[in-house]
C-alpha cells in the first residue's frame, strides 16, 4: 500500500502539475470568456472579464436561434459533411480493398500515386481547381463541395483503410474465393462488416474536417441560403462588427454541437490520428 | 474479348480456366473499384496542380481563350512583390515557432499524461479540444480576446496597469499574437501523437531501467524520447506541412493586415491571386508553393529513413 502511494506521487511531480494546471487555464480562459460574454452587455466586458455576467437573460441566444441563419448554416453543414462522409468511406474503401486483396500488376503504383495528397496541402491548386469547378459547372452548390471534399480525402482515407484491411486475416478472404464467391460480395459481406471500427473513424474524421472547412466553401458558395456555418460566422461577425456579445452569443451556439460531437466520438478521432500517423 | 476467351478455354486445361475465370473475375472487380478514386483523385487534386503550373506562364484573368504567353514574367512578379517576401517570413517564423515552442509544450504534456488516471484523461481531452475547433471558430474567439476595445487581454492590462496595444491592428504584436493562437490550436495535436508514441513503448523497458535506478528523466532523455523518434520526426512534418498551408486561422484574426503585415503564403495566395483573378499569378505562387512542399517531402523521407536505419 505504501509502495504503491509513493509510486504515484513519482509518476507526475508537482512541478509537472503546476505546468499542466497553466496549460490548462491558458486553454480554458478563451472559452470560457467566449461562453459567459454572450450574456454580458458590451460595457460589462472590459470591466468584468472574468468575473459572472450581471444578468443570465438569454436575449441574443434566442434572438440566433429564432432568427433565419443559424440552423439553415447549421443544416448546410452537416448535409455537406454527410453526404462527404457516406461518399469518401465507399469510395476510399473500394480502392484500398482493390489494393490489399487483390493481386494485380501496378498496385503498388497506384497505392503510391494517392498517397501523393498527403504530402500536398490542398490548398496549393485552389485557384485552378476553382476554374475547374467552373468550368463543370459545379460552383454555387452544395454537391460540388461534396465531390471535392471526397477528393481531398482519398489519400488519408485510403491509407487508413488499406492498414486496417492488411492485417484481417487472409484466411478470411481465401476461403470465400474457395466458395467461388466474387471479390465485390467478399468486400460486401465479409470485409465491410469486420471493418466497422475502421469505418466509424474514418467517418469522424472525415466528418470533421468537412464540417471545419471554411477555405473551399469560401470560393464555391455564392448564394447566403447555401452558407456553411463558418461562412455564416464570418458574415454574421462582419455584419455585427464589434457589437462583441451578440458575436460571442453566436459563436457559442455554432461550437456547441461540435464540441459535444468531440466528446462522443473523440476516441476515433484520436485513434484515426495517431494510427495514420505512427503507422503510416 | 468474347472470341479470344474462348479460344483460350479450348486450348487449356480446368485448372488453368479456372484461374482465368478469377482473373476476369478480379478485372471485374478492379474496374469498379479502383476508378472513383482514381479519377476524383486526378481530376480534382493532380490536374488542378498541373493546370496551375500551364497558368503560371500565360496572363489571363480566367475568361476566354488561354493565348497571352509571357514566360517567366509571372513568377518574377511574384518574387518581388513587395507582400510576398513578409508572407514567406510569416511562414518561416510559423514553422520555427511550432519547432521551439509548441512542439517541445506539446512533449512536456505528453509526458505527463501519457500515464494512466481519471485527471489525466480529463486534461487529454481538454487540451485536444481546441484542435477539434474550427480554425474559422478558434480565430473569432482570440479575435475577441484580442480586441483592443472589449477584448479580454486590455481588460487583464487594465488589471495589471498595463495599457495594452490593439495587438491584431499593430505590425509590431500582430505575428505573435498568431503565434499564440496557433500554439493553443494545435499543440494538443501534437501532444496526441507524442502520448501514442510513449503509450507503444513496452513497459519492461522503463521498469527494467527504473529497477536499475535510474532516474526519471533520465529515462525520459535517453529512453523514452529516443524511442518516440518517428513519432517526433511525424509532428515535425505535420508542424512544417500546416505552417505552409495555414490559412483558415488568419483570415478572422487579422485578414492578413495591417498593412499585408501578417499574409502566409495561402493567404497572400488568395489575397493577390484568386481575390483579384489573376491566375497566371496564382499560378506562379502555387507551383512555389508545391515546390516548398516538394522539398520539405523528400528532405522528411530521408530524415525518415535514417530514423528507420536506427
Amino acid at each position: 500500500m505504501v509502495d504503491a502511494s509513493r509510486k504515484r506521487q513519482s509518476v507526475i511531480s508537482p512541478i509537472q502539475w503546476v505546468t499542466l494546471a497553466i496549460v490548462a487555464a491558458f486553454v480554458i480562459v478563451p472559452f470560457y470568456t467566449t461562453a459567459l460574454g454572450g450574456f454580458k452587455e458590451i460595457g460589462e466586458l472590459r470591466v468584468n472579464p472574468f468575473g459572472l455576467p450581471a444578468s443570465w437573460d438569454p436575449v441574443r441566444f434566442v434572438e440566433i436561434l429564432g432568427g433565419p441563419r443559424y440552423f439553415s448554416s447549421l443544416w448546410n453543414s452537416f448535409l455537406i459533411a454527410a453526404g462527404t462522409v457516406v461518399l469518401s468511406t465507399l469510395v476510399a474503401s473500394m480502392t484500398a480493398f482493390a489494393l490489399a486483396h487483390i493481386k494485380f500488376f501496378g498496385s503498388k503504383f497506384i497505392l503510391g500515386y494517392l498517397m501523393l495528397g498527403l504530402l500536398f496541402p490542398t490548398a496549393t491548386g485552389i485557384l485552378p481547381l476553382f476554374i475547374k469547378m467552373r468550368d463543370l459547372g459545379m460552383l454555387d452548390s452544395h454537391w460540388g463541395i461534396i465531390i471535392v471534399q471526397v477528393a481531398f480525402s482519398v489519400s488519408f482515407s485510403v491509407l487508413l483503410f488499406h492498414n486496417f484491411f492488411k492485417e484481417l486475416p487472409k484466411e478470411l478472404i481465401d476461403a470465400a474465393r474457395m466458395d467461388n464467391c466474387g471479390y465485390v460480395k467478399i468486400y460486401w459481406y465479409v470485409t465491410l462488416p469486420l471493418s466497422l471500427p475502421i469505418i466509424a473513424t474514418v467517418g469522424v474524421f472525415n466528418f470533421v474536417g468537412s464540417w471545419n472547412s471554411f477555405l473551399l466553401p469560401l470560393i464555391v458558395l455564392n448564394s447566403e441560403d447555401k452558407y456553411t456555418w463558418p461562412l455564416g460566422i464570418m458574415q454574421f461577425q462582419g455584419q455585427f462588427g464589434s457589437d462583441w456579445p451578440r458575436i460571442l452569443a453566436f459563436l457559442t451556439l455554432s461550437i456547441l454541437p461540435a464540441i459535444g460531437f468531440f466528446l462522443l466520438a473523440q476516441r476515433y478521432i484520436i485513434s484515426g490520428l495517431t494510427g495514420g500517423a505512427v503507422k503510416g | 474479348m468474347a472470341s479470344v476467351a474462348t479460344g483460350a478455354d479450348i486450348a487449356t486445361s480446368v485448372g488453368l480456366r479456372r484461374r482465368r475465370f478469377m482473373e476476369r473475375k478480379s478485372l471485374l472487380a478492379l474496374l469498379l473499384f479502383l476508378p472513383p478514386a482514381l479519377i476524383l483523385f486526378t481530376l480534382f487534386i493532380v490536374l488542378p496542380m498541373v493546370d496551375a503550373a500551364t497558368f503560371s506562364f500565360f496572363d489571363w484573368n480566367g475568361y476566354g481563350p488561354i493565348t497571352d504567353f509571357v514566360g517567366f514574367e509571372n513568377y518574377a512578379d511574384v518574387l518581388t512583390h513587395r507582400n510576398f517576401g513578409t508572407a514567406v517570413r510569416n511562414s518561416l517564423i510559423v514553422v520555427a515557432v511550432s519547432l521551439v515552442i509548441q512542439l517541445p509544450l506539446a512533449m512536456w504534456c505528453a509526458i505527463a499524461l501519457s500515464e494512466r488516471g481519471v485527471h489525466i484523461n480529463v486534461l487529454r481531452t481538454l487540451f485536444f479540444l481546441p484542435f477539434m475547433l474550427a480554425e474559422v471558430a478558434a480565430g473569432l474567439i482570440w479575435k475577441f480576446v484580442y480586441d483592443g476595445n472589449y477584448g479580454l487581454l486590455p481588460a487583464i492590462g487594465d488589471g495589471i496597469g498595463v495599457d495594452m496595444p490593439f495587438v491584431l491592428g499593430d505590425k509590431l504584436w500582430v505575428i505573435p499574437a498568431i503565434m499564440l493562437v496557433i500554439t493553443w490550436k494545435y499543440f494538443g495535436f501534437h501532444m496526441m501523437i507524442f502520448i501514442a508514441g510513449l503509450q507503444s513503448i513496452p513497459t519492461e523497458v522503463i521498469e527494467a531501467a527504473r529497477l536499475d535506478g535510474v532516474r526519471k528523466w533520465q529515462i525520459v532523455r535517453h529512453i523514452k524520447i529516443p524511442m518516440i523518434r518517428s513519432a517526433i520526426v511525424i509532428s515535425v512534418f505535420f508542424a512544417i506541412t500546416g505552417a505552409l498551408q495555414l490559412f483558415d486561422l488568419i483570415i478572422p484574426l487579422s485578414n492578413g493586415g495591417p498593412s499585408h503585415s501578417s499574409h502566409t503564403i495561402v493567404t497572400f495566395l488568395y489575397q493577390f491571386g484568386i481575390l483579384r483573378m489573376k491566375l497566371g499569378f496564382g499560378g506562379a505562387v502555387s507551383v512555389i508553393l508545391f515546390i516548398a512542399c516538394v522539398i520539405v517531402a523528400l528532405a522528411y523521407r530521408r530524415i525518415l529513413f535514417r530514423v528507420e536505419q536506427n
